[in-house]
């Protein structure tokens, strides 16, 4: 791993940077077709969604305080709380409920 | 720089802050969680500087501590930040339709979900300097709490770190909640997503699919489904590109 990280930051750096890249330059007009403008409407939601379910129960150091912050992120979300105030208190409402004495893992 | 340039730039910065704020906790939470496996802080600094992504990053993890191929990387950043490409393609539509090939690429650098949502609200033609404003303040964020996080993580209590876990998750739920809330449609995109995910992670079976797989196959098949049943309407270009932010 030690030889070759350089190489996988460079791989992702490039990927990620050639689809940020391409379709501003490419693209001087509007996108005509449905389907493909559909597709990528919905691929930020789809891909957000799957990878916090179920990793998220897993992201903590127990299944319980994982789940009381993922609805903490949920209901302050929902009320429309920026984006850092609903990382902060996710994270708030993880650390108060870990206090708890033997939480399952 | 002329004033008016700088003026637009300050703003960008301004309306950068809060940004610069959340990258700093998700970024310290990403130090911590390289650091943990066995990435050097300036390994993790440089590639946080270079990618500026949070879920690719976070994503990437799992494969460079696996010893995965270069080549799954780049299919899972590839699907994984395929929504970048969506903003970028939303912002070819904001700009001046004559702003220059060098310019355009220097933006796109910075093109992440916060820096999109802010930079499609501005007036339009969106400025290059308002989104570069942004850039200055979100970059630094995201870089430092990186170093900090790699550097001095190890040394905060488990509790800390565990808490700090949550963070990037609070972040996507924020970004994803306003199409949810909005749209029945990115509902059921949404939980079915989550569904196919739970069934690959734990059904017998299924989950041989290899981990870092799963969610390239999930998000093409489901978006793609969902392209096919529930198309976005041409009216809803506008509502639909805030959403995605």
């Amino acid at each position: 791993m030690r030889t070759s990280i350089w190489i996988y930051i460079a791989v992702m750096a490039a990927v990620t940077y050639l689809i940020r890249m391409i379709p501003i330059t490419l693209i001087r007009g509007k996108i005509r077709n449905r389907t493909l403008r559909s597709f990528l409407y919905y691929v930020p939601y789809v891909t957000l969604g799957a990878m916090t379910v179920p990793a998220v129960f897993h992201a903590t150091n127990s299944v319980i305080s994982a789940a009381v912050g993922l609805a903490a992120a949920l209901v302050l979300a929902y009320k429309k709380v920026s984006m850092i105030l609903v990382a902060a208190f996710a994270c708030a409402a993880v650390f108060l409920v870990e206090l708890i004495p033997n939480l399952p893992v | 720089m002329t004033s008016k340039t700088f003026r637009i730039w300050k703003r960008g910065f301004r309306d950068g802050v809060p940004v610069l704020l959340g990258y700093f906790a998700v970024s310290f939470a990403f130090g911590i969680q390289a650091a943990g496996l066995g990435i050097t802080a300036l390994e993790a600094t440089i590639l946080s500087l270079v990618n500026l992504t949070s879920a690719g990053q976070f994503g990437a993890l799992s494969i460079i501590a696996s010893g995965g191929s270069c080549l799954t990387l780049a299919l899972q950043q590839l699907v994984i930040n395929l929504r970048y490409s969506l903003m970028s393609a939303s912002l070819s539509q904001n700009v001046n339709p004559k702003l220059s090939t060098t310019k355009r690429m220097g933006i796109a650098y910075g093109f992440t979900d916060e820096i999109f949502a802010l930079s499609s609200m501005y007036p339009k033609p969106l400025p290059p300097i308002y989104t570069v404003g942004l850039m200055s303040a979100a970059v630094p964020g995201w870089t430092f709490g990186t170093l900090l996080g790699a550097a001095l993580g190890q040394v905060l209590p488990g509790r800390v770190t565990s808490a700090l876990g949550l963070a990037i998750y609070g972040m996507f739920i924020a970004i994803i909640m306003p199409g949810i809330r909005e749209k029945r449609s990115v509902r059921f995109a949404v939980l079915a997503a989550m569904g196919a995910m739970i069934l690959l992670n734990y059904c017998p079976g299924l989950n041989l699919v290899p981990a870092n797989f799963r969610l390239i196959i999930v998000t093409v098949i489901v978006a793609f489904a969902a392209a096919v049943i529930a198309p976005v309407p041409d009216e809803d270009e506008e509502s639909g590109k805030e959403a995605a932010g």
